[in-house]
């Protein structure tokens, strides 16, 4: 979805072919999403078929074709930037289901669990971190794209420390006999 | 030989009921030119072993090796010494001295060795070119934004030909930005053959360091390997 509105955005500066606007958006996302030509080719068809862009006959020099956006799209685009973007409904999150999962099984200890996480993730931070480090200083689009790597991943580790914590208080709490829990009345219900 | 060894450390607190192991059995190496992190929650004994490796505090048991030298066969003279030419404490909170000049509190452990006041602050301000601070030389502490106070204090911490750089939270005060360029600027200290350990629960910051080290309950659980270069995520970016 937002390729389509990338390819929008590029193209509110000026009209452009295809190809080109492949190369920018690889650039601009400093090679951290790659695209194929195919994708590309596909959303600027939809976007034309949509009244958002519209593009030259081909002419007689060579089968490329030059796109430009029109007054529709540029609203479209505008409308886009401005919407927030939909993060209401939680993911279903594998890591969730499995220390769900882990907590119930015996022979299982869910720190264990938290750690091997804990670690790739803590691997995978150090690669983009090296990334930053080395070119970072210089190109704004990358060290935008790391850092949003960096706080989705670093929100994750949060997560495994807050389990860790939570585990901890529960095992070190007394245990009350006889005393029943409160029921929790009202069912956490996501929509899918 | 690595800079800093430590041999099967324990330190435990208290005896009988109340004994507390507040690190067990820790074995770690760190190399001149590197950055170690170790990671775990508060009371995981992170800040413990890092008093410990200063020479800070004495271990229950186990043997501590700064430069290939056994800290337990030192007198108290020698230990002292050791830390005052060896080893740079960066804490949290920057602890510099409000009435000196940035460049005065980089040379003051130089002064405090004994060395003249005039030689210690042209290698104070050395270091602080070195470090990229050569326009805050002048400034006090009150006139440097958070991050550059802690810029200022390792560079502290490394004035003189100091090799163990030991760091507690680095930077846990300071905003995004300023916690970047202060691990920017520990790295340029790694690079001028220091070996520096920071201990953190702060993943952001320890992503900075060579190799992570996690400790949990006094124990390390576990480490990173070296990670491999970092175009291994252009060429097959992560799946969502």
């Amino acid at each position: 979805m937002s390729i389509r509105y990338a390819l929008l955005g590029f193209l509110s500066e000026q009209p452009k072919y295809g190809h080109q606007l492949r190369q920018e958006f690889e650039e601009r996302t400093s090679d951290v999403w790659p695209l194929n030509v195919g994708q590309v080719y596909t959303t600027l068809q939809r976007l034309e078929r949509d009244g958002l862009i519209e593009s030259d006959e081909a002419d007689s020099e060579g089968p490329q074709k030059r796109f430009r956006i029109t007054a529709t799209g540029a609203e479209e685009l505008a409308r886009w930037l401005n919407k927030p973007i939909d993060l209401t409904v939680p993911p279903r999150d594998e890591l969730v289901i499995k220390v769900l999962v882990a907590l119930e099984l015996p022979n299982v200890d869910v720190r264990d669990v938290l750690q091997v996480h804990r670690r790739y993730i803590v691997e995978l931070m150090q690669q983009w971190t090296r990334l930053k480090e080395d070119e970072g200083q210089y190109d704004l689009s990358l060290a935008l794209v790391v850092d949003a790597e960096l706080f989705r991943l670093d929100a994750v580790i949060r997560w495994l420390d807050a389990v860790d914590g939570r585990l901890k208080r529960m095992s070190l709490a007394p245990r009350a006999t006889g005393v029943e829990h409160p029921v929790l009345r009202r069912r956490l219900a996501v929509r899918r | 030989m690595s800079l800093l060894e430590l041999h099967e450390i324990s330190k435990t607190y208290g005896a009988g009921p109340t004994e507390v192991h507040a690190v067990a059995d820790i074995n770690l190496e760190v190399d001149r030119g590197s950055l170690v992190a170790i990671m775990g929650p508060s009371g995981s004994g992170k800040s413990t072993l890092l008093t410990i490796a200063g020479s800070l505090e004495e271990p229950t048991s186990g043997e501590v090796f700064i430069d290939g030298v056994s800290l337990q066969k030192m007198s108290h003279n020698d230990k002292a010494k050791l830390r005052r030419r060896t080893v740079g404490y960066v804490f949290q909170e920057f602890n510099l001295l409000a009435g000196l000049t940035a460049a005065e509190n980089v040379s003051l452990p130089l002064e405090l060795d004994g060395i003249r006041a005039r030689k210690a602050r042209a290698a104070g301000i050395a270091v602080l070119e070195e470090l990229g601070l050569a326009d805050r030389a002048s400034r006090y502490p009150d006139e440097l934004s958070g991050g550059e106070r802690q810029r200022v204090a390792i560079a502290r911490a490394v004035i003189g030909g100091r090799h163990l750089l030991l760091a507690d939270e680095p930077s846990g005060a300071l905003d995004q930005a300023n916690s970047e360029a202060v691990m920017r600027m520990l790295l340029t200290a790694c690079k001028k053959d220091v070996a520096a350990v920071v201990v953190t629960h702060d993943a952001q910051l320890a992503s900075w360091a060579d190799r992570v080290v996690f400790l949990r309950d006094g124990r390390v659980v576990d480490h990173t390997i070296p990670p491999p270069s970092p175009e291994s995520l252009l060429q097959s970016p992560p799946q969502r």
